[in-house]
């Protein structure tokens, strides 16, 4: 390979080359001929996915000092993220058109935050997760901003460039405490460093703590989720798309290799602390989405839910809860996709559809798109056959498995009352009176990735056995 | 003799005085800014310490990298803070309240 012994960094690589060559090209592009700044992007995103599949190590490579590893469950997450974002792009591309920001930051911004959550899914270190952390997080303060004429949009991307900062300042405490008490930075050498009793012990602790305060502040788990319906609502929908469904791969791998491959030892010390933050975000997801009118905002509350389930999962500590986060975060992240997409589409000129209100009677208008949002809501309320009900199967009985029957008990109530708010948008859809009679207006390769992504909600749930496989191979090959 | 201890101390205030001030201050959003930046010098502060005790530099070029991303930082929150004013003839933190639910 061209990139001699930094093969297993060459999706990064090759995806920071692209950045670049599309940076430059999109300069000499005339607003009209936007779109080919948008193939361009897309053509770089294929290169990268290409990449990561023709450099994959047969085993486990560090790099770079070790501070890079390239792993199984890396290909995945990062295989995962690009073809979301790639989707993302796709989704948006008409939306941008309509409401005249079809410009080229949009794409440098987001596959900046992509090439961030690369580094985050590969970091080894401390280090490297943090740069990682930031690059994705830096892009995203951006992008909410994007649409510099809107009030809210900057309004909240403010509260998230605040809310954001104290996390990353909470989180890098938190580090510093760790290689004070550890002497390193290295996942691995942590983890050696963990056994002994001495350094096991309260110091380590306390930083432990403020390294899982900034972990939740980034997943949005309550009580640090303030800023997450406020930007899924004042972000524009492209971008709302965009946050609620990579970055939550990428907080995946922040907490798996933090928690699990750093300090996996002290796992008796996390699991606590986990436990809260998963059991509120479960409660608190659900039952204040119920009272939303907006649909972004609802969205932004049910991304709550879902994180809880996704810490209650990483809290059991064993191998079977880790591949049940990873399937639920991969299925989960496709549902968000196509939501959001529907309400992307649905948007037109000067008409944002952001109102609950705004899906009533979409069944008479578009019945197949109408058809492709009651499988997205069906699979995030967890309805069989659909996808998301096997991913919260998974979850429960890996709590069950581990000993805790009152947690997955509740585990299920949530999941029905949470049921209730996806179950009134397919109310909407199916049996109101419209209000307006406007219908779809997308490109057929819209039209074309959207049923593709909704029946893959559908067939992921029908077949589930493949990529659940897939998972547990992935993690097993990590510990 | 001043040890590790003063220091670990010392990074301690600078944090909580950083983070009092972020929650207190309920006017001025560059003030606002001014604290973030003192939460991430309590963290420099920290990592030279823990380096200086541990006798280990890699403390030390995480400083590097964290001033680094602090000026990043920095540039992009008062971008957003430039657009926020454009937008709202304000840059008072009791008014960004307009999203409730």
């Amino acid at each position: 390979m061209i990139f001699g012994e930094f093969t297993a960094a060459a999706p990064e690589i090759t995806l920071l080359i692209m950045i670049c060559v599309v940076l430059i090209a999109d300069l000499f592009v005339s607003d009209e001929n936007r779109i080919v700044t948008f193939w361009l992007t897309i053509a770089a995103l294929a290169v990268t996915a290409w990449s990561i599949l023709a450099t994959a190590p047969a085993a486990r490579t560090l790099l770079f000092d070790g501070s890079y590893v390239s792993d199984a469950l890396s290909q995945v997450l990062k295989l995962g993220v690009v073809g979301v974002v790639a989707v993302g792009f796709l989704y948006a591309r008409d939306y941008l058109r309509q409401n005249a920001l079809f410009k080229g930051e949009y794409y440098i911004l987001g596959m900046f935050g992509l090439l961030g959550m690369l580094i985050m899914i590969s970091a080894n270190s401390l280090l490297t997760m943090y740069l990682g952390l930031e690059t994705l997080s830096l892009s995203l303060y951006a992008l909410v901003a994007f649409d510099r004429n809107n009030a809210d949009s900057a309004e909240s991307a403010m509260k998230y460039f605040v809310l954001g900062a104290i996390a990353s300042g909470s989180l890098l405490y938190g580090i510093s405490w760790v290689y004070g008490m550890t002497g390193s930075l290295q996942f691995d050498q942590i983890a050696i460093a963990v056994q002994d009793p001495a350094v096991n012990s309260m110091p380590l602790w306390f930083g432990m703590a403020f390294m899982i305060v900034g972990i939740a502040f980034k997943f949005g788990a309550v009580p640090f989720h303030m800023w997450l319906p406020d930007v899924y609502q004042g972000a524009r929908s492209s971008v709302t798309l965009y946050i609620a469904s990579a970055p939550k791969l990428a907080a995946l791998a922040l907490i798996l290799r933090i928690l699990v491959d750093g300090l996996g030892e002290l796992h008796e010390v996390w699991q606590g602390m986990i436990m809260v933050l998963a059991v509120l975000s479960l409660v608190v997801g659900n039952v204040v989405a119920i009272a939303q009118t907006n649909i972004k905002r609802m969205l932004g509350y049910s991304a709550i839910a879902h994180v809880g389930f996704i810490l209650l999962a990483i809290f059991t500590g064993t191998e079977q809860g880790y591949a049940a986060a990873l399937f639920y975060t991969l299925t989960y992240v496709v549902m968000a996709a196509g939501a959001f997409g529907v309400v992307i589409l649905l948007s037109r000129k000067g008409f944002e559809a952001e109102s609950l209100v705004d899906f009533k009677g979409l069944n008479a208008r578009s019945p197949w798109f109408a058809l492709m949002m009651l499988f997205f809501m069906f699979g995030m309320a967890g309805v069989p056959p659909w996808v998301g009900f096997f991913a919260k199967l998974n979850v429960i009985s890996a709590v069950l498995d581990a000993g805790f029957p009152a947690l997955a008990i509740m585990m299920v109530l949530a999941s029905v009352v949470g049921a209730y708010y996806y179950l009134r948008v397919i109310w909407y859809m199916y049996f109101d009176k419209a209000e307006d009679r406007s219908v779809f207006q997308a490109g057929a390769d819209t039209r074309l990735v959207l049923s593709l992504n909704g029946l893959a909600v559908l067939a992921l749930g029908v077949f589930p056995g493949s990529l659940l496989a897939l998972c547990i191979q992935v993690i097993q090959a990590v510990n | 003799m001043i040890g590790l201890e003063h220091y670990l101390t010392i990074s301690a205030i600078l944090f909580c005085l950083a983070i009092a001030g972020i929650f207190i201050n309920r006017r001025n959003l560059i003030l606002l800014l001014m604290c973030i930046e003192l939460m991430l010098l309590a963290v420099n502060f920290n990592f030279i310490a823990f380096s200086r005790h541990l006798g280990d530099e890699t403390g030390q070029v995480f400083v590097f990298f964290i001033l680094t991303v602090a000026a990043a930082e920095a540039a992009i929150g008062l971008a957003i803070l430039v657009v926020l004013f454009r937008n709202r003839r304000s840059i008072n933190v009791q008014e960004l309240d307009t999203m409730k639910g």
